[in-house]
């Protein structure tokens, strides 16, 4: 047959879009960063029994408040102590857990709760879209930290419940890029064809549409893992997050506060390794999205 | 083609209309869109039925009605003489696939050409991965790519290489009809009469029944065996393709053909030269739809909307043709 020789003159050219993605996220320092930092973080996180010198709820009250070694302190707490004498650098580690574990999950609920919203008002449009943009623009008529500050006081501060207040409020943007997107996506040809051949519409949506929007969820998942993770912070600084002596990272700062202008280092710790986390997990979405976004050009 | 009492047609619309409803600003009332509007046609099998018209006239909607992924405002759609409200959607998928226009929008570019072209296997579950394997290298073949590009991605593919994998998607279930939406019209014009050909010999090899939409009347010439024109959302003329080529009877058909006469026809919309621009389909003129542009325009066209006449094999929807008129003034 003559049909093969038409097209055997046009080669198949160029790299495989996997192999374009390698070469650009290796060409992309800012994602790397993020990757590094965030992944340093997280086995921090994991090994911190292993990685801790002291145990971090372990008070010793003829040891408060000893200065960081580079302030003069001693290697037998190289971060100093607190104003109970718990080693620093043990909380610092211990807080790192806290951190991930309240940005992680709730990211994973409000990403669950957002994407499910948004897809389905995207792909299914008419009242289910109606539906979804009411709820989108009464959370967007809450105050976060309010409505927070509100639920925490009633219920109580503790690690789950922040998870849950933070999960069940910070969908809203998870549903609004995830609408869009999908808006965007299911109206190619692909999707068509896709039901056309008798795709379910399950299918279609986690085979044919989820894998050309997951870019777009990542970066927001970065997003508001970050969000999370510094409202955390704020809750904690405020007395309304995850109670004492739990070592986070905020609650660090704020017990910190009352000694800030005689040892500083109380708060600037704890508050470097918080910018630190946040300004990783934010370049990393960054660079995520440059990485992911020319594919969608072509 | 008509032997009395043969086999029902592979394909049949009986007065199918489908009204959009639109809402025009914030608050604005609903107005109704008459996109398809009474469309009755049928295709024995092996027929290739051209249906041409102006963009925005409503052939891809009636594609999309015909695939079943639209339904229908009123009437009923046959294939094999059932209709097709009353088929599975994953019945008549097996019977009637479609090819669309756009080859760098129809296929995911997420997934392989493996996975892209297999895609209709998996989903009826026909056959192991093995086997489906063997098929996707088949139909390669038989659409002209070597077997290698299995693994690649569509960003890797020019679009007539694109198209030929859309081909292959629509053909590896062996279905009765295929639905053509502009196969070519996003191609380059050396790649056009590449696909065009290729679709021809699948045709033949594999006895399929085409409906090939097009706005351009050049490109159904050579292969479509019946030809329909339409003109918002009716079909205005219809015809075998010769016969609609020597002796076109409605007005807005030899317009189209004029075109077509054009030097470059293969560029983009034909340029109809019908002057007045194609209307607002919302709020479509009294009478004849086309009597704003229509050259032989005549007192009655204003106001009273022409009725189809046939002869046979030729049918057209025009006053100059009507009952009433008498005479044709061809
Ligand atoms: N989903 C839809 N909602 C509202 N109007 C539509 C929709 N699909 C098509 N239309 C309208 O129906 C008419 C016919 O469209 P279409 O079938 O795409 O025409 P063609 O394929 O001939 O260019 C157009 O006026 C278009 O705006
Ligand atoms: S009915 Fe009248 S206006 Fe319409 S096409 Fe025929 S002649 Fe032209
Ligand atoms: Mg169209």
């Amino acid at each position: 047959m003559t049909r093969t020789a038409d097209t055997l003159l046009e080669e198949i050219q160029g790299p495989t879009p996997g192999q374009m993605l390698r070469k650009r996220v290796f060409g992309h320092q800012g994602l790397l960063f993020g990757v590094a930092v965030l992944g340093l973080l997280l086995l921090v996180a994991i090994f911190a029994p292993l990685l801790a010198p002291h145990d971090p709820y372990a008070q010793d009250l003829l040891a408060r408040m000893q200065p960081p070694v580079f302030l003069g302190g001693s290697w037998e707490h190289p971060l100093g102590t607190d104003h109970l004498g718990r080693d620093y650098l043990s909380r610092l580690i211990y807080g790192a857990r806290i951190s991930l574990l309240i940005g992680g999950f709730a990211a994973l609920i409000s990403g669950l709760i957002g994407t499910a919203m948004g897809v389905a008002a995207g792909y299914f449009g008419g009242r289910v879209d109606m539906a979804v943009t009411f709820l989108i623009n009464v959370r967007l008529a809450m105050p976060v930290v309010l409505v927070a500050l509100a639920i925490v006081a009633v219920f109580g501060g503790s690690l789950q419940v922040v998870i849950l207040v933070l999960g069940f409020l910070l969908w809203d943007r998870f549903a609004v890029v995830m609408r869009s997107s999908t808006l965007q996506v299911r109206s190619r040809e692909y999707v068509t064809a896709a039901q056309a051949i008798g795709c379910s519409t399950s299918r279609v949506i986690l085979s044919e549409i989820m894998p050309n929007i997951v870019n777009n969820l990542i970066v927001v998942v970065t997003l508001e893992m970050a969000h999370a993770i510094l409202l955390e912070a704020a809750l904690s600084f405020l007395g309304l997050g995850v109670q004492p002596p739990t070592p986070s990272w905020g609650l660090m700062v704020s017990e910190g506060k009352q000694m800030m202008l005689f040892e500083p280092w109380l708060v600037a710790i704890p508050g470097i390794t918080l910018f630190v986390l946040v300004l990783a997990i934010n370049l990393l979405g960054d660079g995520l999205r440059d990485v992911t976004a020319p594919e969608n050009r072509s | 083609m008509s032997e009395g009492n043969a086999s029902p047609p592979v394909l049949e619309l009986r007065n199918v209309s489908k009204t959009y409803q639109i809402k025009q600003g914030m608050f604005g009332e609903r107005k109704p869109l008459k996109a398809v509007n009474d469309v009755s046609l049928s295709l024995q099998r092996g027929d290739v039925l051209g249906l041409v018209g102006e963009s925005g006239c409503g052939k891809s909607t009636l594609a999309k009605i015909l695939l079943g992924l639209e339904a229908p405002t009123s009437g009923e759609v046959l294939v094999d003489g059932e209709p097709i409200g009353a088929q599975n959607r994953r019945l008549l998928a097996r019977r009637i696939q479609p090819i669309f226009q756009d080859p760098y929008s129809s296929l995911n570019p997420r997934k392989s050409i493996r996975d892209i072209i297999s895609l209709p296997l998996r989903v009826h579950g026909i056959g192991d991965s093995a086997s489906q394997d063997k098929a996707v290298r088949e139909i390669l073949d038989v659409v002209g790519l070597p077997s290698r590009v299995m693994n690649s991605y569509p960003s890797q593919m020019s679009g007539g290489q694109r198209q030929r994998v859309a081909i292959a998607r629509a053909l590896i279930m062996k279905p009765e009809v295929v639905v053509c939406d502009e196969p070519t019209s996003a191609l380059d014009v050396s790649v056009q009469s590449q696909i065009l050909n290729l679709l021809g010999e699948l045709r033949r090899e594999f006895g399929l029944t085409y409906l090939f939409i097009s706005h351009n009347l050049a490109v159904v010439e050579h292969l479509a065996t019946r030809v329909a024109v339409m003109y918002l959302g009716r079909i205005v003329e219809e015809a075998p393709v010769g016969a609609l080529f020597d002796e076109p009877r409605h007005p807005y058909t030899e317009a189209l053909l004029a075109s077509v006469l054009t030097p470059e026809p293969d560029l983009g919309v034909p340029d109809t030269h019908l002057g007045a621009t194609y209307p607002n389909p919302i709020e479509p003129p009294t009478g004849c739809h086309f009597h704003p542009r229509c050259a032989r325009v005549m007192e009655r066209c204003k106001g009273v909307a022409p009725q189809l006449t046939s002869d046979g094999e030729h049918s057209v929807e025009c006053h100059l043709y009507g009952q009433e008129s008498g005479q044709a003034v061809a």
